[in-house]
């Protein structure tokens, strides 16, 4: 029940989790980040098994703020991205796989802005956007329609703005609070939470009646 | 529908949930998604009991029942749900009540452990960190909790939910267990950060209570706790019954 969005644009990554912790049919948090920074310019969208999640981000970030204490710089985002898949993969099939599908974000001096998506079967995959979760079936399509490269950072915020105005035009669970963040050279930039802009349907007297006349 | 209400007993029929359109009745839908060994079940209602923490800028208030169940039959009603960890911190149990009380009291020896090794008193998020991994370690293989790790080092002050999925989130407010549901909707209709503490009390109370009253694995009494940077405060038990005849009876 949980949607994470990542958009990259010309130098940059948007990324959006939204912010709904919950346990069986209860919302039990309504204001939880789900992205944890890996490193300056590294951030990782995790989504899935509730304690899976936390464990397997503060394993990946806490290996990679190791990498930069022993070697003395930041892995690059396709290094750590391969990292953090390998090791996926690596726990598949053993008897505590770990059921995160993930979203990482970052900057690199020499290729940009990358953006991976990785799902808990360990496959990975460098795309231009993604989305994980339920809200994927509502949002693929309007990424489709109105992404394009080289995006700046106010069009991606108006297309993120509009992919969670379907979500909650269409998606039968109510994600009505969003956290952004975005990755660029200078780093980590939070952003104000989205909500959706749409307002509730109106009750339009007699349309919808769907009695045999 | 009407097929089933023409030879039911009417002095038992009670109100049945909208079911799904593929299911035929009730005790499919209750054995397919409630419950159930199948890992699609989508509502586990486990950890019978109801207790709530809520932080408030005058302290946090945590309030539980206590009653405890195996299966159909009320093992107690004077169980002890909130366990004192050390003077700063409590911790809640919903859910297995050996496991919660064990590692709620092995938690308490890792506190004294943190407070001699750092020279410092130890804070809730730490402690409930602690918690969380070690009930992380031994995810699925069966451990049943559903707790809140309340309090603070005199400084700070938090409330932390920790399960045994392993689940570590920090929030103003919490209900857990069976009846988490109907504490929510006390709680969410009257809850203001900025609530005076009687009111908040009182809140309290009363939402343990309607918890009691719709929830069959929650009930006996309501016992509440006040927590301040300065420690914890027990502030007495309500007997349900008791709150039903004298005050709540409408």
């Amino acid at each position: 029940m949980e949607c994470l969005i990542g958009i990259r644009g010309k130098d940059f990554v948007l990324m959006a989790g939204d912010s709904v912790a919950g346990r069986s049919v209860v919302a039990m948090k309504k204001d939880h980040d789900k992205m944890y920074q890996l490193s300056n310019r590294l951030l990782m969208a995790a989504c899935g098994e509730g304690g899976d999640t936390v464990q397997f981000a503060e394993y990946i970030a806490k290996n990679i703020q190791l990498y930069r204490m022993r070697n003395g710089y930041d892995l690059s985002t396709k290094a750590a991205a391969s990292f953090t898949r390998r090791n996926l993969a690596d726990y598949l099939r053993s008897s505590t796989p770990y059921f995160v599908n993930l979203l990482i974000g970052g900057y690199d001096d020499s290729d940009g802005a990358d953006l991976y998506y990785m799902d808990y079967l360990g496959s990975m995959v460098k795309l231009p956007f993604g989305v994980h979760g339920y809200g994927s079936f509502f949002v693929l399509s309007v990424m489709d329609r109105y992404y394009k490269e080289d995006m700046t950072r106010d069009e991606a915020l108006v297309l993120l703005q509009r992919c969670i105005d379907e979500i909650h035009e269409r998606f039968i669970i109510n994600l009505n609070s969003f956290k952004v963040k975005i990755v660029d050279k200078e780093g980590i930039h939070v952003m104000k939470d989205l909500r959706p802009t749409t307002k509730p349907p109106e009750e339009t007297p007699g349309t919808q009646s769907m009695d045999i006349v | 529908m009407l097929g089933k209400l023409k030879n039911a007993n009417l002095d038992l029929l009670l109100p049945e949930p909208l079911l799904p359109p593929d299911l035929e009745s009730y005790p499919e839908f209750h054995s397919k998604y409630i419950n159930s060994k199948n890992t699609n079940a989508l509502i586990n209602l486990s950890h019978g009991t109801t207790t709530l923490a809520f932080r408030t800028s005058q302290g946090i208030i945590v309030a539980v029942d206590s009653r405890a169940t195996s299966g159909t039959y009320i093992a107690s009603q004077t169980v002890h749900k909130v366990l004192r960890i050390n003077s700063h911190i409590l911790g809640t149990m919903a859910g297995g009540a050996a496991d919660c009380s064990y590692w709620e009291r092995y938690l308490s020896i890792l506190c004294i452990k943190y407070e001699l090794e750092n020279k410092k008193k130890i804070t809730a998020c730490i402690a409930s960190k602690l918690l969380a991994n070690i009930i992380y370690s031994y995810k699925g293989m069966g451990l049943s909790m559903g707790t809140m790790i309340i309090g603070g080092d005199g400084k700070t002050l938090d409330i932390y939910y920790v399960d045994n999925e392993g689940t570590w989130i920090k929030g103003d407010l919490f209900s857990v267990g069976s009846g988490s549901t109907f504490a929510y909707g006390v709680l969410d209709s009257e809850y203001r950060f900025d609530m005076p503490i009687e009111e908040s009390i009182e809140l309290g109370r009363r939402a343990i209570f309607n918890a009691c009253f719709r929830d069959a694995a929650s009930g006996g009494g309501v016992s509440i706790y006040n927590v301040q940077t300065s420690g914890w405060a027990y502030l007495g038990r309500f007997d349900t019954s008791d709150l039903y005849w004298n005050n709540y009876k409408k």
